[in-house]
């Protein structure tokens, strides 16, 4: 597995080789002043070739605000790679629970953010249509997106293992 | 200039209705041609569906910009995460064949087909481009007395290397589009920080994401500013709601304003608080709300 992580980054056009773990990713990491993630452990654990970055809650505490990744010295990708990590970690199995349920969202009713009453009502007030002309309008455009959900196995993926 | 169709999302349709309505305001009465984009979906959210598999974010995405190709229109997104998904979709579509290959495949089970010829627009970037402070204001008709901090969001400018619009630490031209409102961008700590909501961590993050967040609204308080504006309705939420969750969370009182840019906007163009939905947000600060009505009646 550890061959494969360095692997699968590089192929993607993600080469972390180049890191000096100066840690400016650290520094720059609005997350990281408050949580866990430690960026340039992560790229250090994911160089080493260590499985546990996968499994690791930090992977998840990133908010993909690309500044490590501006201002990285090497010009190395890190919020890309970082991505990618997830990607394969989702295959391992690694999902939140609360990521589930928006996806099952989407699979639902094709929005992360489903329409509720409230929000119908500010609607009206405003003098729009109560329901978006989005897809929770449209039955058919609803099952377009489901078939293409189901030919990507989404279902299988998002699916609780 | 070419046609556009809008683009809405999940949060400005569902939750802030307001952005929806000020953003169609401000684009009649700019005179640009944007129509609805019926039947879209989620853009599909970056977060989420692009940390998950990147098949299935292209295929959602490609679909959206395919319902935009169809009817000849580039897509205008009002949201930096929608503007993220969309725009970095197209773009690895369009320059590796391969993918848009194995995209194609899934969307012909839906007799559907990507062909590069949309473009993703962010309503900032539009109006910036196409427009330009200047020619902006010869439309308005209200100037605006207000400080503002403006917060410009992650995935507008970021990453650089694929959004061209400029250096990242201290970027002007969103201050500009504000300016021309009348109202003063105000500079403040971490102005460029961002809100804690991105990348999947308000929704499985919810207490790191709101620690993110206070520490911004600190910076934003201490700067002494009427309202904070944004270019995004995820931020916009995150700022809003996240607000009150904060004061929960941490015994604090922040009673700040949050306006979506297009708001911002409209009040400039002559049209009123409740036109724009903003007295439609978690946060409702009184005094606010008297002094926008003020300007919007002329009384200031």
């Amino acid at each position: 597995m550890s061959e494969e992580l360095l692997k699968v980054l590089k192929s993607a056009g993600l080469d972390i080789l180049s890191c000096m773990h100066c840690g400016t990713c650290t520094g720059s990491c609005p997350s990281g002043r408050h949580t866990g993630l430690n960026t340039r452990r992560v790229i250090r654990d994911a160089r080493k070739n260590r499985a546990t970055v996968l499994s690791d809650d930090a992977l998840w505490l990133c908010t993909t605000c690309y500044t490590c990744q501006e201002r990285c010295p090497r010009g190395i990708p890190i919020t890309d790679a970082l991505l990618e990590l997830r990607r394969l970690a989702v295959r391992e199995g690694f999902m939140r629970p609360e990521h589930r349920r928006v996806s099952e969202m989407v699979l639902e009713c094709g929005h992360a953010v489903p329409l509720d009453e409230e929000t119908k009502k500010k609607r009206e007030e405003l003098g729009l249509d109560p329901v978006p002309d989005t897809v929770q309008k449209y039955p058919e455009a609803l099952e377009e997106l489901k078939t293409l959900l189901k030919t990507c196995k989404f279902n299988e993926l998002a699916a609780e293992k | 200039m070419n046609k556009l169709s809008l683009f809405l999302g999940c949060i400005v349709p569902n939750r802030y209705p307001g952005i929806e309505k000020a953003t169609k305001l401000c684009l009649q009465r700019l005179e640009i041609d944007a129509s609805d984009l019926p039947g879209a979906s989620c853009c599909p959210a970056p977060g989420v569906f692009k940390s998950f598999d990147k098949a299935t974010w292209l295929a959602l995405a490609s679909r959206n910009i395919v319902l935009s190709e169809r009817i000849g229109r580039d897509i205008l997104t009002v949201c930096n995460g929608c503007y993220g998904s969309l725009a970095d979709a197209n773009m690895e579509l369009k320059k590796d064949p391969e993918m848009k290959a194995c995209t194609n495949t899934c969307l012909k089970e839906i007799g559907m087909e990507f062909k590069g010829t949309a473009e993703v627009r962010h309503i900032i970037e539009f109006l910036y481009r196409e427009f330009g402070p200047e020619k902006l204001k010869d439309y308005l008709t209200t100037p605006l007395d207000l400080k503002v901090a403006l917060h410009y969001g992650c995935h507008l400018i970021k990453p650089s290397k694929d959004r061209n619009l400029g250096e990242t630490e201290a970027p002007v031209f969103f201050d500009e589009l504000v300016e021309a409102t009348g109202a003063k961008s105000v500079d403040y700590t971490d102005k460029m920080m961002c809100c804690g909501a991105g990348g999947g961590v308000r929704s499985g993050y919810a207490a790191e994401s709101l620690e993110m967040l206070e520490h911004k609204l600190a910076c934003i308080k201490k700067a002494g500013v009427d309202c904070i504006v944004n270019a995004c309705p995820f931020c916009h939420l995150q700022f809003d709601r996240g607000q009150l969750a904060v004061n929960e969370k941490f015994g604090t009182d922040y009673s700040i304003p949050v306006l979506h840019y297009s708001q911002l906007l409209g009040l400039a163009l002559g049209f009123s608080p409740d036109q724009l939905g903003i007295e439609q947000n978690a946060v409702q600060n009184i005094e606010f709300l008297a002094k926008i009505y003020e300007i919007s009646a002329g009384l200031r």
